[in-house]
């Protein structure tokens, strides 16, 4: 394959997301602008400009009309995307990480981080048709451990859940309701260090976690029991699913913090794919030259795409032989 | 006189062919003698998408050049689109991306073929197993871990303990005089790097790449097109392979004609080295001989 390399971002990539049919890719960085990019030739479409702060985290709806991003700038906004206006912003007392359109794009979840006083929190918006209906109203507000940074949370199957995961390595299951916790991931057999990625199959019935303990694993979202373990060398910062294939795949790389002490080929910057099922590597894509933050595979199966601490994006599609492998 | 360009559109969307770069523009000052240059010719595209253009222009000199302009047309696989992604194909332009130089190049093809590199070779699962069987059996010295010590368990980038321990005194590179030696210069100002400073975090096995010298085998005189892959079809047959390198261009990205195969097994490699010396592989006579460990 030969990647197509987008340099569209001045700072570290934080998350990448596709729409439903996979044409669009969002992308963004700790620059203030999220972008959109024609993901078939990496062609910039636009920009969304407004944030004064580091984006952490964005969601698509399902029509792919509107953009939800969560930025550091304790704000999170909804976007026309076609456009590129922001139709409304959600004002936090600290920064908003991670954002979540629920099934039906009726809500979303967005989370804040523990800042000053503040803990951190889960908040529940009810996002309306009509821009202009738009309140910034929390239909609830859940309010986590105190210290501890919810890294992501997503929605559950049928919306009635929502599972969080942070720096206490802690995966909790609440109720979208009532905000009644539900379920927690044990110290014992879960992930030893902070969470840093969390993604939710097609279905919804499983997910996939990645921790800077080196490890990804997957995760049924109804019982929160373990169902498989990725083991790399390397803390993980990214995980993502094939839609098509039994694939997970990871990426990190050593801690941006100690890339200059060590040699390059050391840092494992790569995106490894394993087989879900046999949890046997299947192989690594080489290319960033700092750590993976960001990892999407196309909703179609046959391209994914990359984003490293180096700012560039690294869109790949695969080769055919890539879809007979055989384990 | 002629001028010939070679074009790749490197994006799905085609360049039109008629287009006059501005550095092909003449300069409006002489007088007009276009009328006298044949009419330009466009051949092709042929079965194989290419499309030569044959254009006649005068340079600055008020000599005649040929400009011939090869273009590769390249299909792109047809991908099903729904209706909303057609639409979505034609949205104008938003943000930051409306005021875009067009040299600005944001997004760029890979000069590199990137492969999902597969973690042992497909087919050498049988080859790995005798590797374990050498390991259980006693007396084996083959596997000598440098970190801990252990024989026949791990090899020295496998060892569990590496981020642990620092490697005992034994076993790290320099002798303990040469330490003391460095420590001293380190006092009369030498620049030392941090990875090998006295009591900085001992990094230097992930410094430098540890290659492994035993049973190495060169191979010269290797034709431009073999890639490690081919080279490792071809000597996996003598026994298991646990390298492959073939020596690339950093800048042209073209194989310099040699590489080094490591064997698991010393016979292996002797035997490979009596068969394939002197073996012609794509047009050329190949030489495989023992590496000689670098001096330094």
């Amino acid at each position: 394959m030969r990647p197509y390399l987008m340099k569209g971002h001045e700072r570290p990539l934080t998350f990448l997301k596709y729409n439903r049919e996979g044409d669009l890719l969002f992308s963004c960085a700790k620059d203030h602008t999220p972008t959109v990019w024609f993901a078939d030739n990496g062609e910039r479409l636009g920009t969304y400009n407004g944030h004064k702060g580091a984006v952490w985290c964005c969601d698509v709806s399902r029509d792919s009309r509107r953009l939800i991003t969560g930025s550091a700038d304790r704000s999170a906004k909804l976007w026309d995307v076609k456009s590129g206006t922001p139709l409304f912003t959600f004002e936090f007392d600290s920064p908003a990480r991670s954002v979540d359109f629920a099934v039906g794009d009726k809500l979303a979840v967005i989370t804040t981080d523990p800042f000053m006083e503040q803990t951190s929190a889960i908040h529940v918006k009810t996002i309306s048709n009509d821009p202009d209906e738009q309140t910034a109203e929390s239909a609830l507000i859940i309010t986590g451990p105190p210290r501890v940074r919810i890294n992501g949370a997503v929605w559950g199957p049928l919306n009635r859940t929502i599972i969080s995961a942070g720096e206490d390595a802690t995966i909790r299951i609440w109720d979208s309701e009532t905000g009644k916790m539900l379920n927690e991931s044990s110290k014992e057999t879960g992930h030893s260090k902070t969470i840093t990625s969390l993604s939710m199959s097609e279905d919804g019935s499983h997910f996939l976690t990645g921790s800077s303990d080196k490890s990804a694993k997957l995760w049924d979202s109804r019982t929160l029991t373990i169902l498989k373990t990725y083991e790399t060398i390397s803390p993980v910062n990214a995980v993502a699913m094939s839609p098509i294939l039994e694939h997970v795949v990871i990426g990190g790389g050593q801690a941006a913090i100690d890339v200059t002490t060590t040699h390059h080929r050391a840092g494992n910057f790569d995106a490894k794919f394993f087989h879900k099922v046999l949890q046997e590597e299947i192989g690594c894509v080489k290319g960033h030259f700092g750590p993976i933050n960001a990892l999407a595979i196309n909703p179609d199966g046959r391209s994914f795409s990359s984003g490293g601490e180096d700012g560039y994006i690294r869109l790949h599609h695969f080769d055919r032989d890539y879809f007979n492998i055989k384990m | 006189m002629g001028i010939d360009t070679m074009q790749r559109p490197g994006s799905a969307t085609q360049k039109p062919p008629n287009k006059v770069r501005w550095g092909e523009l003449e300069e409006d000052d002489g007088e007009d003698l276009d009328f006298l240059l044949p009419p330009p010719v466009v051949t092709g595209p042929d079965e194989n998408g290419i499309k030569k253009i044959t254009e006649y222009k005068f340079n600055d000199d008020g000599n005649k050049v040929k400009i011939t302009t090869t273009i590769r047309i390249r299909k792109l696989a047809k991908a099903r689109l729904t209706k909303a992604a057609i639409e979505r194909r034609s949205w104008p332009k938003f943000g930051d991306a409306v005021h875009e130089d067009v040299g600005a190049r944001l997004t760029m093809v890979s000069t590199e073929e990137i492969l999902l590199e597969r973690p042992r070779p497909p087919g050498s699962k049988e080859d790995t197993k005798p590797l374990g069987d050498i390991s259980a059996t006693p007396g084996a010295v083959l596997m000598v871990c440098r970190t801990c010590g252990k024989k026949g368990d791990h090899w020295t980038s496998k060892c569990p303990y590496k981020d642990l321990a620092a490697p005992p005194e034994s076993f790290s590179d320099k002798p303990p005089t040469a330490d003391t030696a460095t420590s001293g210069t380190s006092k009369s100002g030498t620049y030392i790097h941090p990875g090998q400073r006295d009591g900085a975090k001992q990094l230097g096995s992930e410094m430098r790449p540890r290659r492994n010298e035993e049973n190495s085998v060169r191979v010269t005189n290797l034709s431009e097109d073999t890639r490690e892959p081919d080279l490792l079809e071809l000597f996996r047959t003598f026994g298991a392979v646990s390298r492959v390198y073939v020596a690339v261009d950093q800048k042209t990205g073209m194989s310099r004609g040699f590489g080094f195969v490591n064997f698991v097994n010393k016979e292996d490699a002797e035997r490979a080295i009596n068969k394939l010396n002197g073996y012609g592989y794509d047009n050329l006579i190949l030489r495989v001989e023992w590496a000689t460990p670098r001096a330094n």
